[in-house]
């Protein structure tokens, strides 16, 4: 066994392993540290595979991105978690039923598609075989040919950017904020009034 | 066959994929679960991407990978505001009575 089928090993069973425990966690914030190993591991996975741009992109997007999102979500959620696990074992049958036999038919695809799809056979893209680098490679495919796609992303990121704003805030109704164009529209005549008061009576609202 | 084939990455992948929907099988009640199970579906998916690209030789795939990347970032963030949104309207995240929208 050489180094490098040591090294996939290891990090596929570190990220399965965490996967797991990502579902079975009794606490969230556990199950998020262990997203972000699977994220870890995954992106290992990446590096062996020669994709390392992608992998850089998962660690950056994805741990320091969305698995701090969900921590902050997590632990600002003030909700008794204990509630959610009695569901736990009255689901686990037939979601085990179910995940059981996706597993056997996915693997048996992919066995299928791996020793005699269109990839059969074929040793995996050698590292030092192009001239250009896993980066620059992405980019000139995807500045060209996926261009259009490329803004589309953009355009899902602005709406998704625009629509978790309008979802999260909310003005507080009696919170007094400063009205810049009332304050330079206020005359002498509106902020100040000449009552006549009746001696004995005070002034009322 | 030597070493680490497409098949390896493809069951990593398949394995994923699977705990993915078993978790949101057993955490029906736990909407946050369910989020980061949805997170993991797409990582196998993404996993698959790359290793059919690296085997093909195209890099097509570790875009189509970007772009998988991309919408389950939004997604995420989207996700998690309706569930802040709900928690501050309800004080509670219990998903089996977010009947409020119906009619």
């Amino acid at each position: 066994m050489d180094l490098q089928a040591v090294a996939f090993y290891l990090l596929a069973a570190v990220s399965v392993g965490a996967a797991f425990l990502v579902i079975t966690a009794r606490n969230p914030v556990h199950s998020v540290l262990c997203l972000i190993l699977t994220f870890f591991s995954a992106a290992g996975l990446f590096v062996l595979l020669g994709a390392e741009f992608l992998a850089m992109l998962l660690v950056v997007v994805y741990v320091g991105a969305v698995a701090v999102l969900f921590l902050f979500v997590v632990m600002m959620l003030d909700v008794d978690f204990a509630q959610f696990r009695e569901g736990f074992a009255r689901y686990m049958p037939i979601g085990g039923l179910v995940a059981v036999i996706l597993l056997v038919e996915m693997v048996l695809v992919s066995w299928a598609v791996a020793h005699s799809g269109a990839a059969a056979g074929n040793a995996p893209l050698a590292p030092g075989a192009s001239d250009v680098t896993n980066a620059e490679a992405i980019g000139r495919v995807l500045y060209t040919d996926y261009v259009y796609f490329f803004q589309a992303a953009g355009i899902v990121l602005l709406i998704a950017m625009i629509g978790a704003i309008v979802l999260t805030l909310h003005h507080r109704p009696h919170v007094r904020r400063q009205s810049v164009s009332r304050q330079v529209g206020r005359t002498p005549k509106t902020g100040m009034q000449v009552v006549q008061i009746k001696s004995g009576e005070g002034l009322a609202e | 066959m030597t070493g680490i084939g497409l098949t390896h990455y493809l069951a990593v992948a398949a394995i994923l994929f699977t705990i993915g929907v078993f978790g949101i099988f057993v955490n029906r009640k736990n909407v946050i679960v369910i989020l980061m199970s949805i997170e993991m579906i797409l990582l196998a998916v993404n996993i698959n991407l790359v290793a059919f690209s690296v085997f093909l030789h195209q890099v097509t795939g570790q875009i189509f990978a970007m772009f998988v990347l991309t919408v389950a970032a939004a997604e995420a963030a989207v996700g998690l505001a309706i569930l802040v949104t709900f928690f501050r309207n309800r004080g509670d995240i219990a998903v089996d009575d977010a009947s409020m929208m119906k009619g």
